[in-house]
């Protein structure tokens, strides 16, 4: 698995207690925790609906393919399971491609070519090597569920931020008035990078702030077992 | 057809439209293999040997899915294309430089995954490029996807030396640095109206 994914970020174990479902929406949510699939993260959400387009192209993608991958990875060698993962991802995400063209035309052509792109979005590979190959096709699927809810939340997180401040609407509704003056920025490149590491910065400070607190009280429940533990350190 | 001259193509590839600093092609290596330099420019240059090589090779087999009628074929050829010569450069690599091969070691399969990689054969067909076109462009967008690593990992050296707050530690650093090149970045914007 770390030689597949793509951050070389260490991803804690998984357990087979937990809910693959619940995993991935929040607590090893594909871009917040395991800094996944960046391309699409950071190119699509410049806009609410994109990003939620983009979401759900990518669950269906991975839901289709996780639980064609689960169900016969009795019978892939080991040797050429990425190949076989990648034809069976490529195949899936054809059919998005004719889907989201058969929808919406206007959606299709904001998306352009990051819907072939979901192919080599490293999250998709990533979590077929990691989960879909080794666990049970009921799994896997959910597996694949909530890591594509998990990314759609992210992703509808970003763009509505970047919407926001970018083009002042949200979904298109105008939020300001007349006079607001449109951040363009955040709709340009650095915009995504910026918004981003906004995200990560206040999530990495929501942990800290939270890990004191827990700090704070168990020390004020049991004054000796701090004093002993400010003695260790 | 598309008659855009060579020069354009060139520019707007590498420049313009750098793949990672305004497109977002590349990002999950561009953010986690720009760390040090050495690997980092390693990685670029095997990559424009893949981009190009699989770049010319999808061309050809283009043309041959356009005479079968076999267009929606294209995505799944593209990316196995792809994952050959991933396996080539590899074999290659191995026996030219076996030192080169054992650094680049875990780094080279995962070309395999980079979107760069399966955006150039996908730009080139939606564009409608000639053969030299396609060449020049696929040479200028992983020169461009180098040059980026390459500056991302030579402004990342430098930042570990320095006092991070701890907070801003890991991924958030390296976006906000980013975020900095590719406004550098936005400057050539302003060449691509002429051209």
């Amino acid at each position: 698995m770390s030689e597949l994914s793509c951050h070389g970020s260490a991803e804690p174990a998984i357990t087979a207690a937990s809910n693959p479902f619940r995993n991935g929406l929040w607590k090893q949510n594909p871009v917040f925790v395991m800094v996944l699939g960046m391309c699409p993260t950071l190119a699509i959400t410049n806009s609410v609906r994109n990003a939620v387009s983009m979401g759900l192209a990518t669950t269906f993608v991975m839901v289709c393919s996780y639980g064609l991958i689960s169900s016969i990875r009795g019978l892939i060698p080991r040797q050429v399971r990425i190949a076989t993962y990648i034809a069976i991802l490529a195949t899936a995400v054809t059919v998005v491609d004719y889907l989201v063209k058969a929808i919406s035309i206007p959606i299709y052509v904001a998306l352009g070519a990051y819907i072939p792109l979901i192919v080599s979005n490293c999250l998709t590979l990533e979590r077929a090597e990691a989960y879909a190959g080794k666990q049970p096709i009921v799994k896997s699927m959910l597996d694949g569920l909530g890591m594509g809810f998990g990314f759609t939340i992210a992703l509808t997180m970003l763009g509505a931020v970047r919407e926001v401040l970018g083009a002042g609407t949200f979904l298109g509704v105008h939020l300001f008035g007349a006079h607001f003056e449109p951040w363009v920025l955040f709709l340009l490149p650095p915009g995504g990078f910026i918004s981003l590491a906004m995200w990560l910065l206040f999530f990495a400070y929501w942990k800290e702030r939270s890990e004191k607190r827990v700090a704070a009280r168990e020390a004020a429940q049991s004054p000796e077992l701090a004093a002993m533990m400010e003695a260790g350190s | 057809m598309n008659n855009e001259s060579l020069s354009h193509i060139f520019v707007d590839a590498f420049l313009i439209n750098n793949f990672v600093l305004c497109v977002f092609l590349g990002m999950c290596s561009f953010l986690g293999l720009s760390q040090k330099f050495a690997t980092a420019w390693r990685m670029g240059v095997s990559v424009m040997f893949v981009i190009t090589v699989s770049s010319v090779l999808s061309y050809a087999v283009n043309l041959l899915l356009v005479q079968l009628h076999a267009e929606y074929l294209r995505l799944i050829i593209y990316i196995i294309i792809i994952a050959a010569t991933v396996q080539l450069t590899e074999m290659f690599i191995k026996k030219a430089s076996p030192a080169l091969f054992r650094e680049l070691g875990v780094y080279l399969p995962l070309i395999t995954t980079n979107c760069a990689v399966l955006a150039v054969p996908l730009f080139q067909t939606s564009r409608g490029y000639g053969f030299v076109q396609s060449t020049v462009f696929s040479i200028a967008a992983s020169g461009g996807y180098c040059a980026a690593l390459v500056l991302l990992s030579l402004v990342r050296e430098r930042v570990a030396l320095s006092d991070v707050p701890n907070l801003a530690k890991g991924t958030a650093m390296t976006l906000v640095l980013a975020a900095i090149l590719s406004m550098a970045f936005m400057g050539f914007g302003g060449m691509g109206n002429g051209g």
